[in-house]
Order: structure tokens, then sequence, then C-alpha cells
């Protein structure tokens, strides 16, 4: 008996995760803007933007414990708020600030909250538990960020699922403990598993994600893979000339000009580069340092600049 | 400033900015108590005469004596307003200061925030002193708001100054005791119910005192403070007691805290099982396990409480005397008066059981606040099925409580009396009294549904009932007003027969009640 309208299944799409134009508001804040995010089949999706963006309310909405204002949304082909408990069979949650019970031992939380999902496997759960380094004996009040969040992560990468929404879920672990849950999604992934990371370690993102969606403001304002994004950004390039270049400063695309003399130095779009180059070869090259966008680009212009800079 | 006291000044105007309601509130709230009773008596008596004639009668009732403390000058104005507010008062004075000791110490370190302050410039005492101070100016407002409101009504100076001093005073000796019980374990929940069992204690101590073991109220600060007899000879050295206490449960408290860890318990933290056991299989395992030393210390204190009031045994009989005011009053008009007796002491304890059921019943918003709920509901456990566990432990922990509440009335009254036979005859009749704390809890459910913001809310009906209790004879509240308390509806069990039609009319509405809170839940957002 629901009025409020909330996500109805988006028709003809089988994606784990589609949202349309999700809105969602806390009193007279837009936390959620119209966002639109899919996640297909068998990648991992990373899940960018500035902190208060909106990325933990969507995954919120996506577990059912929000429910939407306005927008579709469809998780694993059901209605998250409506069909909460049984969708959550097929998945698995880490949130970014895990907070356990401060009295139960990290074990019993591993133990309650796999029997919770149905069950777990107990020789995946003690090799996990062995693979991070993980005191299960401790109690909850005693245990660092990193370590609630590995038994978070055990718990649920322990779990038999085809999902897991993972909310900035290695923020607190040192690197030796990153590589093996890396290694840990990849695994994931190749038995088919799909993955929603939201992250803002842009290694982990650049080594795991297939595809990329950023949000500001409660909105997607780039999504694709990492080449197409990194297509939109600009290379930073230094040469030093035979000449002067004067045709440079009108080519289109070509930005931040400083020319002393034959030395230049400038950033372009990258679908700009090869004509910025033809200019470069015309003047005569002698030495030349051309730098691919950095994701850290990437994310600066889009977390700093106006979303439509 | 000494170095283990740098940043006190700071500490202590946030704390003050963060307390500032709830002092305001509190003051009013105990300020209200005292002074309500003064026109309550004047409402009530027409003449000095009538006075009379009711003093005389409630000076010799154990059961008065018991719940209120010696009668002395129960013929004046200001003799009954000593009498009738001090212990409670000083029992909300140690609750205020519980709660303001509690929630700038240990609730500060576990929630890690303390450690945040301890970085920066400031000194190891520095923390516990701004505590102190702050729970100091609480006290302060509150006595002095009490004196104040007496001095005006108004009563003689003197004496109203006293009853104001001595609630300063007490509050600040159960500030001292929390401060301690705050140094004893990591767990802020444990140091809560450490800090309640001193004030509860401290109150059976001079019940049983006054009754029959004066000893016994000379071990309790509400003794002391009602040892200072406002309004029947003021004297001023049972002030210097609790002074005294003050003093040695602050040394105490600044010793432990001296040689412990912060963040720590007095003792290290044993590792726990790594492996979970059979009952964290499901939410309501879960929930039990979470629940259990809660409901299990609040069964030891009604317990305990029952025992204390058993122990009156069928001294009520012979002491209420052939007044009829007397009679009326105490046994709720009521032909034979020890079931009378035993009528008010179980709806005491169904009061006080009430006290569980709120709390109980708003342990899901506090699961919610600290993340917990959002762990387990991203599992296929459903909102409902999450909440019904938290609705089974309730229900099942108040039979609990009330059914060790009659246990312990009559393991006292048979130990008294010597008739074995009444050991269990009033776990029945306590358990009679269960519907109209259901109520309570139920509607503490439906703000937890509704508002879950406004938790505190829930609290109220309680208050209305306990006033509704006290104050409603007294001044003779319409019946309509009286029949807001759920417990107004009930018949004065065991001296009356249970009313299966009010049972079930009550059971109804809680249920009812409990359900539409349920149902809001399941459709609102969580956290």
């Amino acid at each position: 008996m629901r009025t409020a309208p909330t996500g109805a299944s988006v028709p003809g799409v089988d994606a784990p995760i589609v949202i349309q134009g999700l809105v969602k508001t806390f009193g007279s804040t837009r936390a959620l803007d119209g966002l639109d995010l899919e996640v297909r089949a068998g990648e991992v999706h990373g899940f960018l933007g500035p902190n208060g963006a909106g990325k933990s309310t969507a995954i919120r909405v996506l577990l059912g414990l929000l429910r939407s204002d306005a927008g579709a949304v469809s998780l694993l082909g059901g209605d998250p708020w409506r069909d909460a408990a049984a969708l959550h069979r097929r998945l698995a949650y880490v949130p970014g600030d895990v907070s356990l019970w401060p009295n139960l031992s990290g074990g019993e939380c591993l133990d309650l909250l796999g029997r919770l999902r149905g069950g777990l496997d107990p020789v995946r759960r003690d090799a996990l538990v062995e693979r991070f380094g993980l005191d299960p004996t401790k109690r909850g009040r005693s245990y660092s960020k990193g370590n609630r969040q590995k038994v978070a992560l055990v718990a649920a990468l322990a779990a038999d699922v085809e999902l897991l929404l993972l909310d900035e879920p290695t923020s607190g672990l040192d690197p030796l403990m990153e590589a093996e849950f890396q290694a840990c999604v990849r695994e994931f992934r190749d038995a088919g598993g799909t993955v929603l990371l939201s992250s803002h370690i842009l290694a982990e993102v650049e080594s795991l994600c297939e595809r990329v969606s950023i949000i500001r403001d409660g909105r997607v304002v780039e999504a694709g893979t990492l080449a197409e994004l990194r297509h939109l950004t600009r290379t930073s390039v230094t040469a030093e000339l035979e000449r002067p270049a004067p045709d440079l400063a009108g080519l289109p695309g070509v930005h931040d000009l400083v020319a002393e003399g034959e030395r230049v130095q400038f950033e372009v779009d990258t679908a700009q580069t090869g004509a910025a180059l033809g200019v470069l070869v015309q003047a005569g090259v002698r030495t030349l340092t051309a730098q691919p966008p950095t994701l850290e680009d990437l994310f600066l212009r889009h977390y700093g600049d106006a979303p439509d800079a | 400033m000494p170095e283990v006291a740098a940043g006190t000044g700071t500490l202590l105007r946030a704390a003050l900015r963060r307390d500032r309601w709830l002092i305001l509130w509190w003051s009013l709230g105990i300020s209200a108590l005292y002074w309500s009773q003064a026109v309550g008596i004047d409402g009530l008596y027409a003449s000095q005469a009538e006075l009379d004639v009711a003093a005389a009668s409630m000076g010799e009732n154990t059961a008065m004596i018991a719940m209120a403390g010696p009668a002395r000058a129960l013929d004046t104005v200001g003799g009954q307003v000593a009498w009738q507010s001090s212990a409670f008062g000083a029992i909300a004075a140690g609750l205020m200061s519980m709660s303001i000791v509690m929630r700038h110490t240990r609730t500060e370190e576990e929630t890690g925030r303390d450690e945040l302050v301890r970085a920066s410039a400031v000194g190891r005492l520095a923390p516990v002193l701004a505590t102190l101070l702050a729970a100091l100016v609480a006290n302060v407002a509150v006595g002095t708001a009490t004196a104040a409101s007496l001095v005006v009504y108004p009563l003689a100076a003197a004496d109203s100054i006293a009853l104001g001093l001595g609630l300063t005073l007490v509050g600040l000796c159960f500030t001292g005791t929390a401060l301690v019980a705050a140094q004893i374990s990591a767990s802020a929940r444990t140091c809560y119910g450490l800090a309640g069992l001193v004030i509860g204690a401290s109150y059976a101590l001079r019940a049983v005192g006054d009754v029959s073991a004066p000893a016994l109220t000379w071990a309790s600060p509400i003794g002391w403070y009602q040892g200072m007899h406002a309004f029947s000879g003021v004297r001023w050295w049972p002030a210097l007691l609790l002074v005294g206490a003050t003093a040695l449960t602050l040394a105490l408290a600044s010793a432990l805290l001296q040689r412990r860890d912060i963040g720590a318990g007095l003792r290290a933290a044993r590792p726990g099982p790594a492996r979970a056991g059979q009952l964290l299989s499901s939410p309501l395992g879960l929930v039990w396990r979470l629940q259990r030393p809660t409901v299990l210390g609040w069964t030891a204190g009604l317990w305990l409480t029952g025992l204390a009031y058993g122990t009156i045994g069928d001294d009520v009989e012979s002491l209420l005397g052939d007044n009829e005011t007397t009679v009326e009053l105490m046994t709720q008009g009521l032909a034979d008066p020890v079931a009378g007796f035993y009528a008010t002491a179980l709806l005491m304890l169904a009061l006080i059981t009430s006290g569980f059921a709120i709390s109980s019943a708003l342990r899901p918003r506090a699961e919610e606040e600290a993340g917990h709920a959002e762990l387990l509901l991203a599992t296929i456990v459903s909102r409902r099925r999450w909440l019904a566990s938290y609705v089974v432990v309730t229900v099942g922990g108040v039979l609990l409580v009330l059914a060790a509440g009659g246990l312990g009335t009559g393991i006292g009254y048979a130990l008294v009396t010597g008739d074995g036979g009444a050991v269990l005859e009033y776990v029945g009749p306590a358990l009679a009294y269960a519907p109209p704390v259901l109520v309570l809890s139920a509607l503490a459910r439906l703000v937890h549904g509704v508002l879950p913001r406004l938790g505190v809310l829930a609290w109220l009906p309680l208050i209305g009932a306990v006033v509704v209790m006290l104050l409603g004879p007294v001044l003779r509240m319409p019946g309509w007003v009286q029949g807001f308390s759920p417990f107004h509806h009930l018949p004065a069990i065991p001296a009356e027969d249970v009313s299966v039609g009010v049972t079930l009319a009550l059971l109804a509405v809680a249920t009812l009640v409990s359900f539409v809170g349920q149902f809001a839940f399941w459709r609102r957002d969580i956290g």
C-alpha cells in the first residue's frame, strides 16, 4: 500500500543497478537531484564524487534504507524499497563508517552478519580472516577503524552473493590490506559478480574499475570508461622548438599557453592533441614532453570546477 | 591554572552550551515538584483542623513513610512539602547529575570524542573538572529555583533555603558517585547502570531505615538530606555529611581516573569468542544478547525494591489506626488495608518498570543512530522482523521485571510474617499491572516510528502518570485528567479483583498503538 513514488522497476533493462532521475530530499536539502546510474552485470563500477555529493545517500536508497522521492530505481530487477529483504539475499554491503556493537567480538559480528545474510561458508570465512590478518576475538569497542572495516569486508566477501555495494570500504586499510582487498574484488568479478565501488582512492579506482560515474551535487556529471573520460581531459605539453610557433595560440583546444622564445608550455584538449603536435612539428621539435591526463586531473576538474566547466 | 586543569574554562562553556536546556527543564521540573505540593496542601485542606486530622493519620502510615521519609511536622504546609517532595526531589537531582556526568565523561570516551579533546592543549583532569563544574551549576540552579519558589510562596525562608541547599548538596553527592561509576567500566551503558543503582539503593536504604532500622537511613545521602529537618526545626550539620561524602567520592574518582588509561575501564577488556554462539543467529537472539544486561539489572533492582516493600509486612495494618482519611488515602479506600497498601506498592513497582519499558522501546533508535541498524537491514532481515525482535524483548522483559518485583514483595512479606505461602502471592497481581506499562512502551514505540528524533517525548506519559498518582488525589484533579494515566483505569490489585474488561482494553490500546508505531517505522527512512 505504497503512496509515495518509489523505484518502480525500469522495464527492458537487465543491468543489476539502473537508476533514472532519482531524487531524495532531506528537509530543504536536495541530496539527490535527478541521479542516473547504470551498473552493468560483471563490471566493477567506480562511484566517485566529492564529500557530500550524494554517494552514500544513493547507496542507502539502493539498500532500501531510504525512500526515494522521485525517479525509478531497479536493483537486481526488483524494487529496493519493496523487496528489500529478498534482494539483500543476493547482495552484500560494506558501509564507509563501520560501527560494530561495542560488546560483541569481531568473530561474533562476522558470524551474525553472515547468518543473517542466509548463512556463510566457514571455510571461506576463516580463509578471509587469515588473509586480512583479523583478530576475531577483540571486542567491537577496541577495534581501530581499519579493523572494523575488515570485519565488515570479510562478512561481505564471505557471503555467497552476486552484487557488492561498497561505500568507501578501504579508507582505513593499510597498503598491504588494500592490495588484498583489490585481489578479492578481482576474484569476485572474475567469478561473475558485479561491484559498485564508491571510493576516493584513485589508484584503487584506476586498477579495479572498468567504468566510473562521477557524481556532484546529487547528479552524475560524467559517466563512462576511464579511457572515454581521459579523452575529455587535457594533455600537458612542454617543448623546445627550433623557431617560434605563432600559430599555436590560435589553435582550438589549446589552453594556458606560455611561450618564452623557442620554449613553449601549454595544455591541450586530448581530442586536439594531433593538431597541436602538427604545429609543433612544423616549427621543428628539439625536445618534447607530453604528460597524459592523470586521474587526479580528471577528478580535480570535476570536483573543483563548476560541473559544466 | 595548574597544568592538569588547563582548558577547563573552555570545556565548561562547551558543556553548559550543550546542557543549557537540560538544566533549565530539570530546574523548572524539580522546583515545580516542591512548589506544587505547597499549592496542593493549601488547596486540599481548608482549615488547620483538617490538616491536623490528616497529618495525624499520615504520620502513622508506614507505607507513606517508606515511600516519602520520616514524618515530621506534617501539620504544617512546609512540613508536608518537605515530606512529600524531598525523597523524589533528591532522586530527580541524582538522575540529572548522573546524566550530566555520563554525557560529558564516559559517553565522550566511548565515542572517541574525548580523544579529540584531549589531543588539544587540555589538562588530564580538565574534562572531569569541567563536568563537575557543569553539574555544580545545574545543582545550584535546581536548589536555588526550589528555595526561591518556596520563599516566594511564602514559606519560612531559612527552612526553604535548607530544603534547596540540601537538594543542591544531595545532587552533588550523586555527581560524585556518578563520577566514580564513570571510571569503572569502558561501557557507558554499564556506568549508567552503576550510577543509577547507587541512587536506587540510597532510596531503598532510607525506606527500610525510616520504617524499621534508623541506622540504614544514615547510610543514605537521601537520609542525610531529610535529616536536615527542613520545616521541623531545621539543623544544618547533616549538610556536612553530604559535603564530606561528595569530597570523598570526588577524591576516589580522581584517584581511579589517574591510574587508568583513557577509554578503558578499571579492568582490561578480556578477549571475546572468535565465533558466535547459536544465540547470534537471528535478530531476536542479537536483541536479547544486547538487552540482556539491562533486563537482568532491572529484574534484580525490582526484586530488591519489592523485597523492601514486602518487609513492611503486616505493620501497615496496626499503624493505619482508625483515622478514615488515612485509610482512604493509603489503601485507596479499600476494606483490607494490607491489600490496599500492597496495591499501592505494586503500582509503584509498575511505574518503575515503565522506566525499563520506555527505554527498551527506544533502544532501536539508539541502534539506528549508532549505524548498527544499517548493517543489519542490509542483510535479509526485514524492517518488520528487526523491530518485532525489540517488541518481543520489551514485552518479555516487562513481564519478567514485574514478576521479579512481585516475587521480591512476596519473599519480603513471607520473611517478616513467617507466612511461607505468601512467597508467590504477589507475582500474579504484579503481572496484572503489565497492560498499562505496555501502553507506555507502545507510546514510546509510536514516538520512535513517527518522531524518531524526539525520543525524549516518550518519557512524558510516564511523568504524567507519576504526577497523577502522586498529586491527582491531593490536587483533586478531575477524573478525565487522571484518566490520561493508563494506570488510573486499573483496579487496586490485589485489594480489588482484576477486571478482565479493563485489562483487555488496555492490551488492545497497547497493541494498536504499538502497531501504528511499527507501521510508521516500516515506511520511514532509517537513521
